[in-house]
């Protein structure tokens, strides 16, 4: 009867425990991820005005926002982007993946291991390395035009530059969208696949039956990433703008208009309302793909 | 394995306690696709050939990088010549820059590594007021994308006066939700609840517990967290670029972003080997720490995209 308080205040003790676990972790939370959505917020309900300094503009900044070509323009890249390259990708993610665990693929590791590579590579590098690729002056694309005598469109070019960023993004996440889906085909156990085949299932039906149920929770996943990375695409266009400064411009991406917008125009009411305006937008397309992605495996 | 040995042997013969032991795999070595290879061959090309583009042009001086083919070796050997010249080049600020990121690395993936490992491992183990409350906070705070944050935390550095010092590109760098989220989900069925009872009963204190028990059953799944945190700031680019103005605090992404800027503004000096060469030396650490620890990052992939 007597260890009945002490494991009492031994409860409340572990429960103080769990918030010390917790508590460093939430401090810098608070500090580095809410502190700056907020004070974002806070400021993209400002203006810097002429006549009469920082002032109150309840959604005006929004308001403007709404109604920017150069905003407009640039949601509208990265739409066609998440429209094009996204299901590109992860078609050959997906593909390869099945290739991968088809156990029909002789050295699978090596060409498991060297499609993930790209992924290890900084997008900086990545994105300089292309460009050299795509770039006039010692380019291969310019140089397999003098060599063939074809006529290969320029990379960087008004109506090919997205498709050539399009191309970077690929190279480098097919291979961690491979190893999500080719993770999740691994944790299919044996056994389904012994009773599918004493069952007369065919590799087809195995596919559709076993494998692609299998998959779901993983393309959720990689989808979600992709959205997030399309939506928000900053690193590969702003390298490449020094090479194409007339076909990318500063407002190629909502993130890069938000980024001259504070840098080069000091407008930084309206820098922060552009990133409210994204960051909510992500953050509706990647829930809206995740609630629909549980909705359907319920 | 005898399967495997002698294919010869007719399946028939094998017994019937064998062919269970035979696994998927190894039936499927004997009906390779050929079409496959070709195929997983081609992205495998894509994958490696602007790998190997840099390997290639790393080797060649600045006036071969013009007049040899791209994708082929040319010219005189200059790969030591150029490494020698990315690492003196403006009084070897590249060597400086190599720091300042291995700085950022170590503090602030570590940071962010130990941090979200405590705090995955509070949640998953301890029940205590408001628990849920903020597995919900951070569980949203997951989709919160880290470039969608990077001018709002410029705006909000540059009024502390924060801005181009290393902390503004650390303190950042520090929070990792999908860390956490990791960890809460791996310490789930790592760490067994009665194995930490027993540490209790015995006396042991919560932190001890954490560092000598917890700790070792959790270190796979730490691993995977490390690895991550690790290529996020060894490859971070949009927060150093809008936090730093001065080339010393720089880390190797943007510093080679400015050397390739170098040749577009006026007057300044074209240095394409050295920004080749540099990308070089900049893509192996990584690398090699992927190929190491491979092992960890797959169960990471695993663990996180399956158990949604």
């Amino acid at each position: 009867m007597a260890d009945i308080p002490l494991a009492a205040r031994r409860a409340h003790r572990r429960r103080l425990t769990g918030w010390g676990f917790v508590g460093p972790f939430l401090v810098v939370f608070a500090f580095a991820l809410v502190a700056p959505i907020g004070y974002a917020i806070y400021l993209s309900l400002f203006r810097e005005q002429l006549i009469g300094g920082n002032s109150f503009v309840w959604f005006d900044n929004y308001r403007q926002a709404l109604t920017d070509p150069q905003f407009w323009a640039s949601v509208r890249r990265v739409a066609i982007f998440l429209a094009v390259q996204v299901p590109i990708m992860l078609s050959l993610a997906l593909l390869a993946a099945l290739g991968l665990d088809s156990a029909r693929l002789r050295w699978a590791p090596l060409y498991r291991l060297s499609i993930f590579l790209p992924y290890a590579v900084p997008a900086v590098v990545a994105s300089l390395m292309w460009g050299f690729v795509y770039g006039a002056q010692f380019g291969l694309v310019s140089r397999l035009r003098s060599a063939l005598h074809v006529d290969l469109p320029d990379p960087l070019s008004g109506s090919w530059v997205l498709a050539s960023i399009g191309n970077v993004v690929t190279w480098e996440f097919v291979g961690y969208n491979m190893l999500i889906c080719y993770a999740a085909l691994r944790s299919v156990p044996g056994d389904l696949y012994e009773a599918a085949e004493i069952d007369g299932a065919g590799g087809l039906r195995i596919a559709r039956s076993i494998k692609l149920p299998a998959l779901r929770p993983a393309l959720v996943v990689a989808l979600v990433f992709s959205i997030i990375g399309s939506l928000q695409l900053f690193n590969e266009p702003n390298v490449l703008h020094w090479l194409a400064p007339n076909t990318i411009p500063p407002n190629f991406t909502p993130n890069m208009y938000a980024y001259n917008l504070s840098f080069s125009g000091q407008e930084y009411n309206y820098s922060a309302t552009i990133a409210v305006v994204m960051g909510v937008l992500t953050m509706l397309a990647a829930g809206g793909v995740q609630w629909y992605g549980r909705r359907r495996m319920a | 394995m005898t399967a495997t040995t002698t294919p010869a042997r007719p399946a028939r013969e094998a017994s019937a306690a064998h062919a269970a032991r035979v696994t998927r795999r190894q039936r499927g070595r004997n009906r390779h696709s050929l079409i496959l290879s070709l195929l997983m061959t081609v992205m495998l090309l894509y994958a490696l050939l602007p790998l190997l583009w840099l390997v290639v042009n790393s080797t060649k001086t600045p006036g071969a990088l013009f007049s040899t083919f791209g994708l082929w070796f040319g010219g005189p050997f200059a790969l030591w010549s150029n490494i020698h010249q990315v690492l003196t080049y403006d009084n070897g600020i590249f060597v400086r820059w190599l720091a300042n990121t291995l700085l950022y690395v170590v503090v602030g993936a570590g940071g962010a590594t130990f941090l979200a490992t405590l705090a995955g491992y509070g949640l998953a183990k301890f029940d205590f007021p408001g628990r849920r409350a903020v597995f919900f906070v951070v569980l949203a705070a997951v989709a919160v994308p880290g470039t969608a944050l990077a001018v709002p935390t410029f705006l909000l550095f540059s009024d502390l006066h924060l801005t181009n010092t290393p902390w503004s590109v650390i303190i950042p760098s520090l929070v990792s939700p999908f860390g956490l989220y990791l960890i809460w989900v791996y310490a789930q069925d790592a760490v067994p609840g009665e194995l930490l009872e027993a540490a209790r009963i015995d006396g042991a204190g919560e932190v001890r517990t954490f560092f000598q028990i917890s700790l070792r059953l959790l270190t796979p799944g730490v691993v995977t967290v490390l690895l991550f945190t690790v290529v996020a700031t060894w490859n971070n680019y949009f927060l150093p670029l809008i936090m730093l103005s001065t080339p010393q605090w720089y880390p190797l992404t943007v510093g080679l972003n400015d050397w390739d800027q170098q040749s577009f503004t006026a007057g300044g000096q074209a240095i394409y080997n050295l920004v080749i060469t540099g990308s070089l030396l900049t893509v192996i650490p990584i690398m090699i720490a992927f190929l190491v620890m491979q092992r960890y990052w797959r169960s990471g992939l695993a663990a996180g995209s399956v158990k949604q």
